[in-house]
């Protein structure tokens, strides 16, 4: 665990991209393999515990601790408050040990010590963890109770341990992103294949990983000319990768996970394909003969459904829509420019017209202005905008800037009042950072959004000091403030919602300016909100 | 019975003796506890102080009718009688212990229980009402030993020597930096650099016959020493906070910054400030300090002024001692 915990202070420590990824070889070239690769495996964003693999609930936690450390539990809350930070929180509150227990190795105490707990009574999983507590200095502590509470969160995105391990083994990043997809358990097998430098088996089962666009922020005309541009419309759906190989279909999302079963009528459509091949593109719900697409929450409808019956088929039949041919009969065809994927692309749609597969369409323009026109249609026609693909391009993998761009349509906005704040965690774990807003109807504020992100530094330090004069009322972490203080907040889109309170449900809202200039009583009405709503 | 401190505009009084302790607006006879400003201001009539902290008030308030006082010794204002005790705190820190009317008071000022070569012990004065700090009333603050802490520096300092790069480390001007200095002398090798502001009060306390670790000016040759030809690449240098993103630093080529405070005990407030480094050093008690001492001075009751005042009131008072909290405009740096 010593050599963990000091992995996780250099990283926690370090701003610097060069420094961290230099700690993670450095961690992964000497830690045994079994520690080494669980270690990636918390790194990816993986968790000890789960609902099925219950070791320690956070309100047990803090209870253990309340005990162990002989703290009365409204204190330990109040300590909380404060930190922002779960496992910080009762790191610090559990004392230093008298006397270290010996070293155990990050495998062994997930192995031997927390996995073998897992849903025993509360009294033998209380007893195993104090004395873990009892016995580790502080840095040790802090990251074990990080593997209990779940989340790692130390500044390290999925791609720099990518290139981490990388630079360690030789294997290029795009195999090793490529095997990291999906679900694996970490095994000391599953990491020597990760980094063989031999082709595998399994590599070819595996999505390839996704390449992201980038927001394009001001005009496209820095682009150069839009003839080495492929413009098609921005969807919004959920981007997928169908994959069949060998005649067998598998399709996988965005995010990584496997939607083998929610999308009979798309896999159907690949089944009846007569070569292999594997497809980037937009799952959406669309009803026949119509010209745009159903809303988002449609197809969020959909997603749910593990198994859907033939009344969700017909109320929210998906497709996909195809824009991009990655591999074509086995062969990768990545590095090919992207007007070569396409053309092969239409090639393959052509031959096998279906109305659940069909091809993301070409928006063919003479000029920019042209494009800027067209794009103010985009609402109505239920997209987001415009992808921009540069031409010669090849696919690449993650967020990439230069080559995608998505040029989306200017957010709605709305002047929402300022009803509620609440710490944040991280970085600004010390700060009110977390806000909720409310809209009018008659004379009551009906909160309608949270929005985290759009204020500078110097705002949150100004709003934080406000807000923490001018309280109401305090319930735990959160603060209701005087409706006093205005935003104007963007946000993508409206959807009528009975779920929420206020009936309905913004997308992707963020706060987009501090309105100063406006008193509380001049921010919108709710119903002009609902009217936005589709 | 009367309260014999109580809360004016002006600030902390005390009826009895008709005088006011480290109060924020002027006012005929203050009597000080220490030299910050937040304590310490221009405009009072005369000022009472120990004898450890005249330099330290000639120093940041100049020239003022100073009415200096021994330690433990009494002196007497109107119908108190009067006497300042060490608070370990910074140099020349005192709590003000009062009595009249047949009761005992003492106001603690800002106080530490742990160890420091700068300045005098703690000391329990036994009272019936004891007026307490609680800048750290949080169970989650509780100090390493500054020993530990000075090793890390120079660790750090090692560290940032091998990649060429300077360590900055930034601390509060009076009482931290030369803690800081203090703790470094017997375990580092090189002298350290200062920030001007800094070399100020590091002056005072040489004076002042502290012992300290060697140190040099960034300033020293008009800024064209030989440690300056290299951006001080591989030593340590103090400076005040605000100097942290100031222009000043670009004489520094490479640097990583570090912060000395009890503050850093939170990973939170150490990114907040984008500090590569957070060492734990405080002036104020920690949270066990702050129960023992309290428990240590027998006080029935007890009043809280500045700092997280609501939870060690609450746990004072479920444990059977009296508590409240008085709105002081005290800050909370260290």
């Amino acid at each position: 665990m010593k050599r963990f915990a000091a992995l996780y202070q250099e990283l926690d420590r370090s701003t610097a991209t060069l420094d961290k990824r230099a700690a993670l070889v450095a961690y992964f070239r000497d830690a045994p393999p079994r520690d080494a690769v669980w270690a990636l495996y918390l790194l990816a964003g993986g968790k000890v515990t789960s609902a099925r693999r219950k070791i320690a609930a956070v309100g047990e936690m803090r209870a253990w601790a309340a005990t162990a450390s002989n703290t009365a539990p409204w204190l330990v809350d109040a300590s909380y408050d404060q930190v922002g930070d779960l496992a910080e929180t009762l790191a610090l509150l559990i004392p230093d040990p008298a006397q270290t227990a010996p070293e155990r190795g990050l495998a062994d105490w997930i192995e031997e010590v927390l996995v073998p707990i897992a849903n025993r009574d509360e009294a033998e999983r209380r007893d195993v963890i104090v004395t873990a507590w009892l016995g580790l200095p502080f840095d040790e502590r802090l990251v074990f109770n990080k593997l209990l509470t779940g989340a790692l969160r130390v500044g390290v995105s999925q791609r720099m341990v990518q290139q981490a391990l990388a630079e360690m083994s030789g294997v290029p990043i795009a195999r090793i992103a490529q095997r990291m997809l999906g679900a694996w358990s970490p095994s000391p097998a599953f990491l020597r294949d990760l980094l063989s430098a031999d082709e595998l088996p399994g590599d070819r089962q595996q999505p390839y990983p996704f390449f992201l666009a980038s927001p394009l922020e001001g005009e496209p005309d820095a682009l150069g000319a839009i003839d080495d541009w492929l413009v098609e419309w921005k969807w919004d759906g959920i981007r997928a990768q169908l994959i069949r190989r060998h005649g067998e279909v598998a399709l996988w999302s965005r995010g990584e996970e496997r939607l083998d079963g929610r999308f009979p009528e798309v896999e159907a459509a690949a089944a009846a394909l007569d070569v292999d091949c594997v497809l980037d593109g937009e799952l959406l719900a669309w009803q026949d003969d119509t010209a745009a697409p159903m809303p988002f929450s449609a197809l969020q409808t959909r997603i749910q459904r593990l198994k859907p019956g033939p009344k969700w088929l017909a109320d929210a039949p998906v497709r996909m829509l195809a824009y991009d041919l990655l591999e074509l009969n086995g062969a990768d065809l990545r590095d090919l420019p992207q007007a070569e994927r396409r053309r092969q692309l239409e090639a393959l749609l052509r031959r096998h017209p279906d109305p659940r597969l069909r091809l993301s369409p070409l928006v063919t323009l003479a000029d920019w202005d042209e494009a800027r026109a067209l794009r103010d249609e985009s609402r109505e026609r239920g997209v987001e905008g415009f992808m921009l693909k540069r031409r010669n391009a090849p696919y690449q993998s993650g967020r990439r800037r230069g080559d995608w761009w998505k040029w989306k349509i200017d957010p709605l906005t709305i002047d929402a009042v300022l009803l509620y704040a609440q710490s944040g965690h991280g970085r600004r774990s010390t700060l009110y950072t977390d806000y909720t807003f409310g809209l009018w109807q008659g004379d009551a504020l009906v909160p309608i959004a949270k929005a985290y992100s759009g204020l500078d530094d110097k705002e949150i330090l100004e709003l934080d000091r406000w807000l923490r004069a001018h309280t109401r009322e305090r319930f735990g972490p959160v603060r209701s403030v005087e409706p006093v203080q205005v935003f104007e907040l963007g946000f993508e889109g409206v959807n009528l919602s009975k779920r929420h309170k206020s009936g309905v449900a913004v997308r992707f809202p963020r706060i987009l300016r501090w309105r100063h200039d406006k008193p509380a009583d001049q921010a919108d009405q709710l119903d002009t909100l609902k009217a936005l709503a589709r | 019975m009367r309260d014999l401190v109580q809360l004016r505009p002006e600030g902390l009084y005390c009826p009895a003796g008709r005088f006011y302790i480290d109060p924020w607006r002027p006012v005929d006879v203050a009597v000080l506890t220490h030299g910050h400003g937040d304590h310490a201001r221009v405009g009072m009539g005369c000022y009472h102080t120990s004898a450890e902290g005249l330099p330290i008030l000639q120093w940041r308030l100049g020239d003022q009718d100073y009415r200096v006082q021994g330690y433990g010794e009494t002196f007497v204002l109107g119908d108190a009688r009067v006497s300042l005790h060490p608070a370990g705190h910074v140099l020349g820190s005192a709590q003000v212990r009062i009595e009249a009317d047949g009761q005992v008071w003492v106001v603690s000022g800002d106080y530490k229980r742990q160890p420091d070569p700068t300045c005098s012990p703690f000391e329990v004065v036994p009272c019936d009402t004891f007026i307490t700090e609680a800048t750290f009333g949080l169970p989650i603050y509780r100090w390493p030993s500054a020993a530990d802490v000075a090793r890390d520096i120079v660790q750090w300092r090692d560290h940032c020597a091998a990649r060429g790069e300077a360590a900055i480390l930034y601390c509060y001007a009076l009482g931290k930096a030369q803690r800081v200095l203090a703790e470094l002398k017997p375990v580092i090798d090189r002298p350290v650099f200062l920030h001007g502001a800094i070399a100020a009060g590091v002056d005072v306390y040489r004076r002042a016959g502290i012992g300290m670790a060697d140190t040099r000016l960034v300033m020293e040759d008009g800024g064209k020493s030989a440690a300056a030809g290299t951006g001080f690449a591989g030593e340590l240098i103090l400076a005040p906070p605000s100097a942290a993103g100031s222009a000043w630093l670009r004489r520094f080529r490479k640097a990583q910054h570090g912060f000395a405070s009890g503050w850093m005990r939170l990973r939170g407030n150490r990114r907040r400030r984008n500090m590569d480094r957070g060492f734990v050093v405080s002036d104020h008690a920690d949270w066990p300090d702050l129960l023992r001492t309290i428990h240590e001075t027998g006080a029935r009751r007890v009043i809280a002024t500045h700092g997280d005042t609501d939870a060690l009131v609450r746990t004072l008072n479920e444990g059977g001692v009296a508590a409240e909290t008085l709105a002081t405009q005290y800050g909370e740096d260290d």
